[in-house]
């Protein structure tokens, strides 16, 4: 694997943003026929396709994409945990998507504008990941603004993802990003969406309280080990078989 | 022959009145229009009997598309590489998009989703019986695409050809995508049989368990067939049942040779005075007892449609209700733009 060794900034970066678009990708590829409507099939598949087209491209800034997702521990993945979260209702879907399109949207915008190594692959991902954001934001919308258990159930799971949100603005090393100013602009922008929807902005805290840290540090929640197993399995029966 | 143009008026400002052997003035244009390969469009008037079979088969055809998502992504979530989930999602995503476009004919004939949706859930309209068998292994995703989506293909190269303009060319939009589907499927077969030894059996295990019900996916025997005779004279249908199956099974042969694959039928030989392959009898039976219910997985495929449709109530709800108070339309779940079907042009050339 071309991970082993001290990583050089570019390649920690690779596998951050790379990690949390595949593993992003994969959750979302779980809801293929299950979708509350045929429009959603469509549109959640696209996010999905998106995000794998860019993991596979970061990925292979940092080795081979395919011994990166599906030979590598658990506690090798450098993705956010909120990316892992298991999909929970359509309201936890969109919740998460909301959280974390409007991040990355923000974070590619930046980076595009840069000139960077990441700057040429940020500036055709930026364009997909805007309609990822307007597609979470504007269920956000119906959600929230729509029956009384819709409302419900978008206000719970905005407060259940919140203590995930936090993470996303710990530096990434090999990122020249001005974080604090990118946690600002994210809440701002989410608060807002909040407030159109008619939800309450969540108050709890948004980082988890165990120190030791989060999936940028290759700690993650218990679901991400079963999502691996499942995601690994094929690949890793057939050692050094080519599909 | 009266121009297009021409047959077009007269269907639109004829009478209606019944002629002496009580044929309408309607019925007659209607008629013409379909002997001279004209296309019929929603707003010209047809037999109710001819609009009752196309809606028939076009949400037949649409069931088969939404179902027919359920075993291809039973393996999404394990895909053995980027390159091949990709592809599979991408498949996925497009089946999807084919039950759009048919829901959509269908609604040009005067029927809503909504209404054809309730049919599926409650068993008053069937989908393809080849999504009640199950995907075992990975080959079965490859097998799905080269045998399934080919035999979708014959059956539906013909379709772009259809008396009804709305049909007709929602399937030359599916036609062209489900070709993709077949060579993916045949060049996933192809790299698991010049692959390891395991490899090369899972290929072989599919395609055994996949041949047969693909044979029958072209419906009874012409002699059993209830619909053909009349479908055939409207225009819907061009072939008969046993002539696509037969040319299906023409195409297949070679394709299972390059492949270094068998198919599991030990009378499959080419007749040389027919200019086509022979091949063994198909077990009827066991398409009767699929088509009944009995087949391996329908009870599961109805039941993870009618869970999807009705743990989404609450979006559809909620859609309908933020548009009613926004925009005055109730239809919310069909406003978010960007929907069409991923472009993966990298991975089909
Ligand atoms: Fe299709
Ligand atoms: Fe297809």
């Amino acid at each position: 694997m071309t991970a082993t060794g001290p990583a050089t900034a570019p390649v920690t970066a690779a596998l951050a943003l790379g990690d949390d678009a595949l593993v992003l990708s994969h959750r979302l590829g779980e809801w293929a026929g299950h979708a509350p409507v045929l429009e959603e099939e469509v549109a959640l598949a696209n996010i999905a396709l998106d995000l794998l087209g860019q993991a596979r491209v970061l990925l292979s800034l940092a080795g081979d994409e395919d011994e990166l997702a599906y030979l590598r521990e658990e506690r090798s993945f450098r993705n956010l945990q909120l990316v892992e979260q298991p999909g929970g209702d359509f309201a936890h879907t969109i919740a998460r998507q909301l959280y974390f399109s409007t991040y990355q949207h923000l974070l590619y915008a930046e980076l595009a504008a840069g000139d960077g190594p990441f700057a040429p692959l940020a500036a055709k991902a930026v364009k997909e990941v805007a309609y990822h954001r307007d597609h979470a934001e504007q269920w956000t919308l119906r959600l929230g603004d729509g029956t009384e258990e819709s409302h419900g159930r978008m206000h719970r799971a905005c407060e259940a993802l919140w203590k995930f949100t936090g993470e996303m603005f710990q530096p990434v090393q090999g990122l020249d990003i001005d974080w604090t100013r990118l946690d600002e602009r994210w809440r701002e922008s989410v608060e807002a969406v909040l407030r159109r929807a008619t939800l309450p902005v969540p108050e709890g805290p948004r980082t988890g309280a165990w120190s030791a840290g989060a999936g940028r540090q290759g700690l993650h929640t218990e679901p991400f080990g079963r999502m691996l197993a499942e995601l690994q399995h094929l690949h890793r029966s057939h050692p050094g078989a080519t599909w | 022959m009266a121009t297009p143009a021409a047959q077009r008026t007269a269907r639109t400002e004829a009478d209606g009145t019944p002629d002496t052997v009580g044929t309408t003035a309607y019925q007659r244009a209607f008629d013409a229009a379909v002997a001279a390969d004209e296309r019929v469009e929603p707003r010209d008037w047809m037999p109710d009997a001819y609009r009752a079979t196309l809606v028939r088969q076009i949400a037949q055809h649409a069931h088969s598309e939404i179902i027919g998502m359920q075993p291809e992504a039973n393996w999404i979530t394990r895909a053995p590489s980027l390159r091949r989930k990709a592809i599979l999602m991408a498949k996925v995503q497009d089946e999807a998009g084919h039950g759009l476009y048919l829901y959509s004919a269908a609604e040009t004939l005067g029927t809503s989703r909504e209404e054809l949706l309730d049919k599926l859930h409650s068993g008053r309209q069937k989908y393809s019986s080849i999504f009640n068998y199950p995907t075992l292994t990975w080959a079965d995703v490859g097998a799905i695409g080269w045998l399934v989506d080919g035999a979708a293909i014959t059956n539906q190269v013909p379709l772009c050809r259809c008396s009804y303009g709305p049909y007709a060319r929602a399937m030359v939009r599916i036609c062209k995508e489900e070709s993709f589907h077949q060579r993916q499927g045949y060049e996933l077969l192809l790299a698991l049989s010049k692959g390891t030894t395991e490899q090369h059996a899972m290929a072989q295990d599919a395609v055994n368990r996949w041949w047969w019900p693909s044979l029958m996916m072209f419906g009874p025997p012409d002699d059993a067939s209830q619909h053909s005779a009349q479908s055939m004279e409207w225009k819907i249908k061009r072939h008969s049942n046993d002539e696509l199956r037969q040319r299906f099974v023409d195409i297949c042969v070679p394709q299972a040779e390059s492949l270094d694959l068998t198919l599991p039928d030990p009378d499959l030989r080419w007749n040389e005075e027919r200019g086509h392959y022979d091949f063994g009898p198909i077990d009827w039976t066991e398409f009767w007892e699929v088509l009944k219910g009995n087949g391996p997985c329908n009870e599961q495929r109805i039941t993870q449609r009618r869970r999807a449709h009705d743990e989404g109530a609450w979006v559809r709800e909620a859609a309908a209700a933020y548009a009613a108070k926004h925009t005055g339309h109730t239809d919310g779940t069909r406003t978010t733009g960007h929907q069409t079907a991923h472009e993966t042009e990298a991975e089909r050339a």
